[in-house]
């Protein structure tokens, strides 16, 4: 391993609190991919910047990274973003107006906090706990998971992570036995 | 492919392309005359093997133009569970491509038993039900069934017992893999002393009449099938009509008006194109094959001077006895991976409870038993975990914990006829074409509740036996609509007590024949599609028989 190689690991361990070393160890190139990825500078086509860290924080708390991969390292993000100019077109106003709320709910909640995705993790679910009935909380939430199980060729679901936490093997055509117990 | 133009007057008109269309479409062509199918979907984009992809995004939410399912925000319908309510928006929807719901069901072709169709003279009636006998004996429709199975392709095995009904010829296809389900029920079976069979299936495990054989890709139930190894009405059916040069096939299609003379015979059918131009398709006789809910619609749309109420109404049962079907069991959760979500949805069936047993079980009803896990992990994700959250930590523990590992029983059983539970017009809402929307009115029989609870109670003891750690029960809920709708244009001998004779033909409407599940008497277990396509072929059969003798008043 080269030291540049060794630098970034150590990054990204610092910066990804919660992802065990034995799971970063067995799904190293593919993390290296990722934040490679997430690190470029990305253009976006339906949020500004400072949108999508808000949806990213918000996706992160709704399928968090803890033992094993959540929402950013599926890249939920780019899901979301490219849905809503594809598939999702019809959700646009949910979320132009669902961050505008967001915002004053932050301030709401949180007088001297700039941007929801600036609060620490307790305080995001507090806010996103009260604000789970809502349409835009309950469409984020569903884009989420749509993020984390599409196939990887809408943005997210990055390297299939999503796929192997629920142990779905992607190929077209199986044979039997399938399973465990038909054997 | 042959075009008629709209003014040629046809022989025969079919509206509806599915179980029942499809049938009478093909077998009519086959035999000599001129068709004309109208079908308001589109032709669906699936079965292209070039493009075969498993991407569930794509196929959940299609273009309009290859969606495969009707949309309630176009073909709106409202709801209510009885008549002093006011109907609300509704979520009823059906198969809506060429091929209609065959095109992305489940699969499953059992025939019904012998006394399923004549239930009043075993069973006796119920109170507050329309259970009565059907005008057909299992004896006149068992070659019909024979025919079909052949001739669309069903994949089972012929079991020597009186839990499924005889058969004079075995399936032309052997079975499906019984999966980890089928495991699974068979080891709670020998604890039980229950009876698990492979699954009676529209899908080839060899290849078929010029098909190839399924993969068992898992993109299975609600998804055109990639391969065509599904024996959908689109790919075994339709072609041999459209072979024969003398049918034509018009999609995007939607029927508003079936057309009478002063006669009160039927003269041919108005429909929009895909432009929502009207045109007007002459024919010497209609084939009425829309399904169980937009069957009787159109016909209380078709009312005119000399049918006030309705075509083919003068019973008064248009739209009554509707059955959807109930459902409820239980779900298990297993130390091992069942990967359920590779190959057909359902395996195995469970069938020791699909017979009536009144006397012991103190209510009527009957139902057969199926298992299935997680198919796609979208659907998966979105909705198919048991968790109090539905987000968080929590939720993504839950979800990782039990993906792979559940599996849910899920049952298809019987629902009483009751007269109250309708399909009519909306005296409201309209639909995208300007015209009233479907109304769905159901409450289920109180009978059918006990029924319900019964399916759950045997579901939790199944799960039990099979060796489930962790066991969640389903809450009996009454059905909303959706597939399987039956008995709604109800066939008997008296013409004051039914809407078609035994052949299919409208008692008051001499050359305008009702072929899908509207025709049913009684229910049966809640697994309607082979029998529609059985009684389709015997339909089809008498109907060409008197065509060819020039008269079609059968």
């Amino acid at each position: 391993m080269s030291a540049e190689e060794n630098s970034r690991r150590q990054f990204l361990v610092s910066s990804m609190t919660g992802i065990s070393t034995a799971w970063l160890a067995l799904n190293w190139p593919a993390v290296v991919r990722a934040q490679s990825m997430a690190h470029q500078k990305v253009e976006f086509a339906f949020f500004k910047p400072e949108q999508a860290a808000e949806i990213d924080a918000m996706a992160a708390q709704i399928f968090p990274s803890d033992d094993t991969p959540g929402a950013r390292e599926a890249q939920v993000i780019n899901f979301i973003d490219l849905a809503l100019v594809t598939f999702a077109t019809d959700a646009q106003p949910i979320y132009a107006q669902g961050l505008l709320d967001l915002h004053a709910k932050t301030k709401d909640m949180f007088p001297d906090a700039a941007m929801f995705s600036a609060l620490k993790p307790a305080q995001q679910i507090q806010l996103l706990t009260s604000i789970e009935k809502t349409p835009f909380f309950k469409t984020v939430r569903d884009h989420t998971i749509m993020g984390v199980f599409a196939s990887p060729q809408h943005g997210g679901n990055y390297d299939k992570v999503g796929w192997k936490l629920i142990g779905f093997e992607d190929k077209l055509a199986f044979a039997p036995p399938f399973g465990y117990y038909d054997r | 492919m042959i075009k008629y133009t709209p003014s040629t007057e046809v022989d025969f008109l079919v509206i509806g392309s599915g179980a029942g269309g499809a049938v009478m479409a093909k077998e009519l062509a086959v035999a000599g005359f001129s068709v004309v199918v109208l079908e308001q979907g589109p032709w669906g984009d699936y079965g292209h093997e070039q493009d075969f992809n498993k991407d569930e995004l794509n196929n959940r939410y299609p273009d309009p133009i290859d969606a495969l399912m009707s949309d309630p925000n176009k073909q709106r319908n409202t709801f209510r569970r009885n008549a002093s309510e006011k109907a609300m928006p509704g979520r009823h929807t059906y198969g809506c491509v060429i091929g209609g719901g065959t095109v992305t069901y489940g699969g499953s072709s059992w025939r019904h038993l012998p006394w399923e169709f004549n239930e009043a003279s075993q069973f006796g009636t119920i109170e507050g039900t329309g259970v009565a006998d059907w005008p057909v004996s299992y004896e006149e429709i068992e070659p019909y069934y024979t025919k079909a199975e052949w001739e669309i392709g069903i994949s089972g095995e012929r079991v020597n017992t009186p839990l499924m009904a005889p058969m004079s010829k075995p399936y032309p296809v052997p079975p499906l893999p019984m999966k980890s389900s089928g495991a699974l029920f068979k080891v709670a079976a020998s604890k039980l002393g229950l009876t698990v069979v492979p699954n009676v299936a529209a899908i080839i495990t060899v290849p078929y009449m010029g098909r190839g054989a399924c993969i068992n890709c898992g993109m299975c139930s609600g998804y055109g099938c990639q391969v065509k190894a599904r024996s959908s009405s689109a790919v075994a059916l339709l072609p041999i009509a459209e072979h024969t040069n003398r049918c034509e096939i018009r999609a995007n299609s939607y029927v508003r008006e079936i057309s009478v003379n002063d006669k009160g015979k039927v003269t041919g059918a108005i429909y929009f194109d895909q432009q929502r131009r009207e045109i007007f398709q002459k024919a010497k006789v209609v084939v009425l094959s829309a399904n169980g809910t937009e069957t009787p619609r159109l016909l209380l749309l078709s009312s005119s001077k000399r049918f006030p109420n309705g075509l083919a109404n003068s019973s008064g049962l248009v739209g009554k006895y509707l059955m959807t079907g109930n459902g409820g069991g239980a779900t298990g959760l297993f130390e091992h991976p069942l990967n359920e979500y590779k190959g057909c949805v359902t395996g195995a069936a469970i069938v020791d409870y699909v017979p009536n047993d009144t006397q012991k079980r103190g209510f009527y009803g009957g139902g057969r038993m199926t298992a299935r896990g997680f198919t796609t992990p979208i659907e998966y994700g979105l909705g198919g975990v048991h968790s109090t959250a539905t987000w968080g930590a929590a939720y993504k523990k839950a979800l990782i914990d039990q993906a792979n590992h559940k599996l849910a029983v899920s049952n298809f059983i019987s629902q009483l006829p009751v007269e109250t539970n309708t399909v009519d017009l909306d005296p409201d809402v309209k639909d995208a074409w300007g015209l009233p929307a479907m109304r769905i009115t159901t409450t289920s029989h109180q009978n059918d509740f006990k029924a319900m609870q019964f399916f759950i109670d045997r579901s939790v003891e199944i799960l039990q036996a099979a060796g489930a750690n962790q066991v969640w029960a389903d809450q009996v809920s009454d059905s909303r609509g959706g597939a399987h709708a039956r008995g709604t244009c109800r066939m008997g001998n008296d013409a004051s007590k039914s809407v078609v004779n035994k052949f299919h033909r409208a008692h008051d409407v001499p050359n305008l024949f009702i072929v899908d599940g509207s025709s049913f008497v009684t229910g049966g277990r809640n697994h309607p599609t082979m029998t529609i396509s059985a009684l389709a072929f015997r339909a089809a059969d008498h109907l060409v028989r008197a065509a060819k003798a020039g008269n079609v008043n059968i």
